[in-house]
């Protein structure tokens, strides 16, 4: 049984009968119980996977109708809301959370027999770029376990990098599914705001912050994409994208597309492996036939100034609901009253939470709002006119991912600033909320390099074709697990 | 110079559902949590659902008072830590970014007197907490989270009124007028709570809050001004302070805390866009708008003559110009208005009454036309009302069971004349030279009745009898 395909030769496969969904998930049971000691991506695995399996074989069998997705294994970042199972954000907070309701994404995979394998490892409330901020332990890179992974979705890209899943869903409020998935060389996708609902995924910065698939291939993400978008009455935020089939004509290419190299996300600081990929992607689009020019984007220096302003106002707000009351953990009442139970209650939030609580609750306060939060505010809105009209000359945007490779666990923990410039490339799709994705691109010494392109809101299909081109004219070595 | 504000909260009752999810806008008929859901709770990843409805009624308010109504508005998050809020921070809304919400400036007339409206929000009503136990050492707090999310419109007015009776005339207008709109039935308990703020001249600004009902606002605010003038006149310093209503006492105690510090840094609710509320939307509103209590009372003057003061009372309450309007015809409204007023109001006073009484209107539509057409007096209408409130039964079964019709059969009737006639022959005599005198003998024919007899035809067969 070979588990390293991809989703829609897992269908595929199914379909032909060529393998049977309770094998491939037992199997994939059995990878999880072979690796995951080591890497860590799982919090929590689904113990009815193998009975729901079967029960998917049989009416394949039966001739029933089948959802288009066949019983594939999914992993689900802990952040997204399953109906009787828990979500834990990583967090000691709702160590103990069980949700009661299915996330709207969860509902439509159910509904299009998608197996939820598991929930996976993030950095506490999607707050991170490496998962050493989850409570429960760091996830590792399968590349090399003394590397992190990225984050916070890295759970998600490292169960799709080493064969724990066929596909995971993350989160991506800055870069969060993208920078794990360039580290760990899974394709990772943000689409445009609103195009997915986020009803059931527990808010870090809602303005901002999308679900995203980490998948093998960009097909597989334009398929998962197919499966959870579109409008959502219980999401206002919501878009309808009129059913768009993101598989079709996806193998259209690029020829004469305008495309535009962001200057400040290959300046100051780039890795020189990841510079050179970065110009060997730019060649190949060109041998694609897109037309390739540099701009610049001035406000992109400012724009993860804006970022953790503007998210550690949102999260301070977002997380204000955990004061242990309603749900939570074991923390006995007695002694205490209102303030002194709910502040005590609340030390239970991990360290990098705390601070950007903390923060949050500084930047848009009286006397200081007009300094930071407003001032934040400006810039996503300038840098938003900015790109807007980057993209009616150019059809997409080009930059690595991460303008560096993978570190070590405990390189940067210590180290917040150096560590937030990690997300310089990615925070400025979601302040305006464009579609971006991470192909796999390069490996420098064994260590993942992924490209990001960008796209203008509502072209996600057009994105996907040009990732797809993208990806056609690379190979990559296998993960060495 | 006194200067009296008010921040007035009205449940919007009469919606389907709460502000932001599908759970009954009217909680009072549930168990104790018995009206949630992951949203109204605040659960973890949930998101809030703009009910469209009731941003139509809270700008069909904003129009009946007379307010501008911007053509975007927008929700903000309060955000500050108390019990019965489930996300420790409430979407409301806020002008400081520029005017976006349901309402702006407006005005409504008291008496003579104009009342400025500074603007009107719409935003959710926390929960309940429940106090248990007796001394503040065993005394736990729990939460009641069936009203969470309840949409609730806010007034706030200008510093306009003097007294504390002016308040009062204002709060009543304007539950008549909220009533009138069909978006909420202030008679509901705490369905519309109003806070005060409270100056006098040379003092600071003093806010009462937790006030149950328009009743004790009155009193509060009388008893506010007292406390500030006596304080004035001792020449102590007035502070700028909120104080609780402590119903007990009847007095206004100091809260204490650091209210007024609270920084609720306000930022726009991301997960709830902008909404257009469009010139054809407002259109369709102006459209729909129900006639006004003043219109009603013009028309019922000008059209039906009914007399102002019972025109006046008629109007302002929704239950009773319902009523009329559905009970009356062109040539029977001045009866339906007499019942009414007359009959009614001392019967169905109460929300309590009118619910458990089974009234309706075409019971009412053919009382009016059996007292206009002889087949009941007056007299017995009120009989006829009375069992019709305990037992719904229709009319005519209620007359024929307590034998209440009026006597117009002429020969009985003219057989129970020629009895009077006969025996009230000094007063006979009496109406042919004073006319007047006759009615005297109507009155004797309707104590030998009990008031049964059809007046028309009594005053007829007399006069043919005496022969005047």
């Amino acid at each position: 049984m070979n588990l390293k395909i991809s989703a829609l030769d897992f269908i595929q496969e199914v379909k032909t009968g060529n393998i049977s969904v309770e094998d491939f998930v037992a199997k994939t049971i059995e990878q999880i119980q072979n690796v995951d000691d080591k890497l860590h991506a799982f919090l929590s695995v689904n113990e009815e996977a193998v009975d729901q399996a079967r029960k998917i074989d049989k009416k394949i069998k039966s001739g029933d109708k089948v959802g288009n997705c066949f019983g594939m294994p999914i992993s689900i970042k802990d952040n997204i809301c399953i109906k009787n199972s828990k979500t834990t954000c990583a967090s000691k907070m709702l160590e103990n959370f069980v949700a009661p309701y299915d996330a709207t994404v969860i509902k439509k995979l159910k509904q299009q027999d998608a197996i939820f394998i598991g929930k996976v490892n993030l950095d506490e409330f999607a707050m991170g770029l490496t998962t050493e901020f989850s409570a429960f332990g760091p996830s590792k890179n399968p590349w090399d376990t003394n590397y992190v992974p990225g984050g916070s979705s890295g759970g998600s890209a490292v169960s799709v990098s080493s064969f724990e899943c066929v596909a995971s869903l993350g989160s991506d409020t800055g870069g969060s599914v993208r920078n794990p998935a360039s580290f760990c060389s899974t394709v990772g996708y943000k689409p445009t705001y609103g195009l997915i609902s986020r009803y059931g995924l527990i808010s870090y910065a809602n303005s901002i912050e999308q679900i995203g698939p980490l998948t093998r291939t960009v097909k597989d993400s334009a398929f998962m994409l197919n499966m959870i978008s579109g409008i959502d009455h219980n999401d206002n935020t919501t878009i309808d994208n009129k059913n768009e089939d993101y598989l079709l004509g996806i193998e259209s290419g690029i020829e004469g597309k305008r495309i535009g190299i962001i200057k400040e996300m290959i300046g100051e600081g780039i890795d020189p492996a990841v510079l050179s990929a970065t110009k060997d992607a730019i060649s190949k689009l060109e041998s694609l036939g897109a037309i390739c020019e540099e701009i610049s984007l001035d406000m992109v220096k400012y724009s993860v100034a804006a970022y953790y302003t503007i998210t550690a106002t949102e999260a301070s707000s977002n997380l204000a609901r955990y004061d242990n009351i309603r749900y939570g953990y074991d923390f006995p009442l007695e002694g205490y009253e209102f303030n002194s139970y709910i502040s005590k209650a609340r030390r239970n939030f991990g360290p990098e939470v705390t601070r950007r609580m903390i923060i949050g609750g500084f930047v848009p306060s009286a006397g200081h709002a007009g300094k930071y939060f407003l001032k934040a505010l400006k810039v996503k809105s300038k840098l938003t006119r900015e790109i807007n009209e980057a993209f009616k000359k150019f059809d997409f945007l080009v930059s690595p991912t991460v303008p560096i490779l993978p570190f070590k666990f405990g390189e940067k923990i210590d180290d917040p600033i150096s560590l937030f410039l990690v997300d310089i490339n990615t925070v400025t799709a979601n302040l305006t909320g464009k579609p971006a994705i991470s192909i796999p691109f390069a490996n420098s010494n064994g260590l993942p390099i992924g490209i990001q392109l960008m796209a203008d809101s509502m072209n996600d299909k057009s994105l996907l074709q040009a990732a797809y081109a993208l990806e056609q004219t690379v190979s990559l070595p296998e993960v060495p697990i | 110079m006194t200067m009296i504000g008010l921040e007035i909260h009205c449940q919007l009752t009469n919606l389907n559902s709460k502000l932001f999810c599908s759970c009954k806008a009217n909680y009072r008929e549930f168990e104790i949590n018995e009206n949630i859901c992951p949203v109204c709770m605040g659960l973890p990843g949930s998101l809030p659902r703009l009910n469209q409805d009731a941003v139509k009624k809270a700008t069909l308010i904003a129009m009946a008072l007379n307010c501008t109504t911007p053509e975007k508005i927008a929700f903000f998050r309060k955000n500050y830590f108390y019990p019965d809020s489930p996300k420790n921070f409430q979407i409301t809304q806020l002008n400081i970014y520029g005017d976006t919400s349901v309402g702006g400036a407006g005005s409504i007339m008291v008496g003579d007197k104009k009342i400025r409206i500074t603007r009107i929000q719409l935003e959710e009503d926390p929960g309940r907490l429940i106090y248990e136990g007796s001394s503040s050492k065993n005394q736990i707090t729990l939460v009641d989270y069936n009203r969470a999310g309840t949409p609730l419109v806010e007034i706030v007015t200008e510093p306009d009124f003097e007294t504390p009776k002016e308040v009062r005339d204002f709060l009543n207008i304007l539950s008549d007028i909220l009533a009138n709109l069909g978006v909420a039935d202030p008679s509901l308990e705490g369905a519309m709570r109003a806070d005060a703020n409270v100056s006098i001249e040379g003092g600071k600004k003093v806010e009462i809050k937790n006030i149950g009902s328009f009743h004790d606002l009155e009193k509060a605010v009388h008893f506010e001004i007292t406390r500030q003038e006596s304080l004035h006149s001792r020449d102590i310093d007035i502070i700028q302070e909120t104080r609780h209503w402590d119903d007990q006492r009847k007095i206004t105690v100091s809260s204490r805390s650091k209210e007024e510090d609270l920084d609720y840094r306000y930022f726009l609710e991301g997960d709830i866009p902008w909404i257009t509320i469009d010139p054809e939307i407002r259109k369709k509103l102006q459209i729909e708008m129900p006639e006004s209590i003043n219109s009603k009372k013009e028309r019922y003057i000008s059209k039906y003559n009914i007399p102002s003061q019972v025109a006046d009372v008629l109007s302002s309450d929704k239950y009773y110009s319902d009523l009329f309007e559905d009970a009356h015809t062109e040539s029977n409204a001045k009866e339906v208005a007499n019942i009414i007023t007359t009959e009614l109001m001392g019967l169905v006073d109460t929300r309590e009454k009118r619910e458990v009484s089974k009234f309706t209107f075409i019971h009412l539509k053919e009382l009016a036309d059996a007292i206009q057409s002889g087949k009941v007096s007056r007299n017995s209408s009120k009989n006829a009302l009375h069992e019709i409130l305990k037992s719904g039964k229709d009319l005519s079964t209620v007359i024929t069971e307590l034998d209440l019709g009026n006597v117009s059969d002429e020969s009985e009737l003219s057989g129970i004349i020629t009895l009077v006639i006969s025996e009230e022959s000094q007063a006979v005599e009496e109406t042919k030279s004073n006319p007047q005198t006759i009615n005297y003998l109507v009155g004797k024919v309707m104590q030998k009745t009990k008031g049964k007899a059809d007046p028309t035809l009594t005053l007829d067969i007399l006069k043919k009898q005496i022969g005047v």
